[in-house]
């Protein structure tokens, strides 16, 4: 383990960024803490997390997938793909880099998007571990240690000083360019902190909230619940919770004409919308319910039948501050039967 | 970055064909630019075809996979894309990947059994590729009834190949039945379900259904009164899909995406998942 005082940090992003781009959490002029490019002045944010999970980073909003020129009866198919460069994200919670295991299992399974591996490749993540979790935080139900968070590097940070440890030959790789501003140390001043920040999990209001009663085998106990009624009657539909997830990765493909030709996009699509799986011949999902049971029946029962157990929620309770009904994932295990003490 | 295979990014295919087979459906016929057939593929699967500014869709592939000159996809009129190709003339450009899906089980299970082929309208378009396949290897079968019904006999898809070829073959019996009385029909009036209870098939048979939701609910009710289980029923089902590759999530049913683990079922493994199909 290596560590340096805070007051190298701008010499250590600005030692990175000589490396390649690097992303931190950062507080906006809105008062919201985004990820934003680091340059010399950019404050990495004490914020929890961000309002927006890290997903863009290999699975954006919107990304180009191809074009098209068209004459008369003819197409020309053009690949636009090209090589990602090399990027950091620095400062993501263990919550946000378990979603990438999630993410990947869909993405990088056979067969292959080529779109969102290379991100993945050209992308190195350097997490944070948190100091201070937060009432709406429950990642300790999925398993995820926020004191331990993964990636290529992880760091900690305490009132003075950035402790900093590679997990990968990448991080290592990287974290050797630092080693004139760090020293190496050992684990004490970390072991402090972790105990310390594992006792404020151990208080918060969803500590209780277990996994045990979902997971593979269980949609027959639970398709037809009768909770689904009141538990989506007030949902809107807005797709919030499913814009500001780490682990959703639903997209839609579309196309647009620029005039000049033919765009083919993807962008993120949402369960909660009706559109989704409308197609000609009918409309499996009728009402909002339909919709809703879909969302939690994936990310508690059908993700992990396909994915050895692994639930597609890391308890980062964004959905839980964001949905403006005040409905959430943690609700909807609590009424199912989730909560264990 | 360009030499990564992506299964997105489609190929060229060119319209060389278009047969009217009914006043909502077209018979479309494929291949590359080069004149060869797309790609190779199993009874049931499926392609997404685009037309770039218009849409992708997915489109079950009625042609055989023993037909090694082209691919053929019968379209019903319904939504954007099909429109758009209902306007197309032959020499018109498409894209087309594929292919997707699982094909029906036509070299293990379906080997020396009896085939009840039962299909309802646009329905017989993945059938189509499944009965020429078994036509073609004749010999690995044994007797193949198709019943096959649509509101009216203008209506009725393939019915040149049904009557010159399909009826013609030893020890397959074609039923066709229209729902109404027509003039210039003299076969079989009255839907589906009640002709298959009609004919009152013996229970030796493996029954492959495609068609409407309606029919398939009523039609199974009749085979099961025959006494046939869920283990001797297959079907292919439809959903809305956008990649073809069970990542853009949309067309589960349960844990199941209907694009990769579909769309070819067996009843007894439909009744595993939930009841959103």
């Amino acid at each position: 383990m290596r560590k340096c005082s805070l007051e190298k940090i701008d010499l250590i992003f600005a030692e990175i960024a000589k490396e390649a781009k690097l992303y931190l959490p950062a507080d906006g002029a809105d008062g919201k803490t985004k990820y934003t490019q680091w340059t010399e002045g950019v404050k990495w944010s004490n914020a929890l997390n961000t309002v927006k999970s890290p997903k863009e980073f290999f699975f954006p909003q919107t990304e180009d997938l191809m074009s098209f020129k068209t004459q008369g009866k003819n197409i020309e198919i053009i690949d636009n793909r090209s090589e990602t460069e090399d990027f950091v994200i620095f400062g993501v919670r263990a919550c946000d880099v378990k979603s990438f295991d999630v993410l990947d299992r869909v993405f990088l399974k056979e067969p292959v998007d080529s779109y969102y591996a290379s991100r993945r490749e050209h992308g190195i993540i350097i997490s944070a571990a948190c100091t201070r979790p937060s009432e709406t935080c429950f990642c300790k139900t999925f398993g995820i240690d926020p004191t331990e968070p993964s990636g290529d590097i992880s760091v900690w940070k305490t009132e003075t000083e950035l402790f900093l440890q590679s997990n990968t030959d990448k991080g290592a790789e990287l974290l050797k360019k630092l080693n004139s501003l760090t020293e190496e140390c050992d684990e004490t001043a970390v072991n402090a902190q972790k105990a310390e920040v594992s006792a404020i999990m151990d208080k918060l209001p969803l500590a209780g909230l277990t996994t045990d009663k979902f997971g593979a085998g269980k949609t027959k106990e639970f398709f037809d619940a009768p909770e689904w009624d009141t538990l989506s009657e007030a949902c809107l539909g807005c797709g919030t919770c499913t814009f500001v997830c780490p682990t959703c990765q639903c997209y839609d493909i579309k196309d647009f004409n620029t005039g000049n030709g033919v765009v083919r996009f993807r962008c993120w699509d949402s369960c909660m919308y009706s559109d989704f799986t409308k197609m000609s011949a009918g409309q499996p999902r009728l009402t909002q319910k339909e919709r809703f049971r879909q969302r939690f029946m994936h990310k508690l029962v059908y993700y992990p039948e396909n994915n050895d157990g692994l639930f597609s929620c890391v308890g980062c309770g964004r959905c839980i501050s964001k949905c403006p009904i005040s409905m959430n994932i943690a609700k909807v295990m609590k009424t199912m039967g989730g909560q264990g003490k | 970055m360009n030499n990564r295979t992506e299964t997105l990014i489609p190929k060229l295919g060119v319209i060389t064909d278009i047969r009217i087979d009914t006043p909502d459906i077209k018979t479309f016929r494929v291949v590359t630019p080069d004149g060869v057939k797309p790609f190779e593929h199993r009874p049931g699967q499926c392609a997404m075809l685009s037309i770039p500014g218009v849409g992708e869709a997915m489109f079950s592939i009625t042609s055989s996979p023993t037909n090694t000159e082209f691919m053929e996809f019968s379209i019903k009129k319904c939504g954007c894309v099909t429109e758009w190709l209902h306007q197309a003339e032959v020499g018109q450009q498409i894209t087309i990947r594929g292919p997707y899906g699982n094909p029906f089980p036509v070299d293990d299970e379906f080997a020396g059994k009896n085939l009840l082929f039962i299909a309802g309208g646009v329905g017989l378009a993945p059938l189509r590729s499944v009965i020429n396949y078994c036509r073609h290897y004749r010999d690995r079968y044994g007797k193949i009834d198709i019943v096959y019904g649509s509101r009216s006999k203008d209506d009725l898809l393939d019915y040149k190949e049904i009557i010159d070829e399909w009826c013609g073959d030893d020890n397959v019996n074609v039923h066709l039945t229209i729902d109404r009385e027509q003039e210039g029909w003299d076969g079989h009036v009255g839907f589906v379900p009640n002709y298959v209870k009609e004919l009152g098939f013996d229970t030796d048979k493996t029954a492959i259904l495609c068609g409407p939701p309606i029919m398939i609910k009523f039609t199974l009710d009749g085979l099961y009164s025959l006494g046939f289980e869920k283990t001797q029923i297959y079907t292919t089902l439809e959903m809305r899909m956008k990649c073809g590759v069970g990542k853009c999530g949309r067309c589960n049913v349960g844990s199941k995406y209907i694009c990769k683990d579909g769309p070819v079922f067996r009843f007894d493994e439909l009744d595993e998942l939930p009841d959103e199909y």
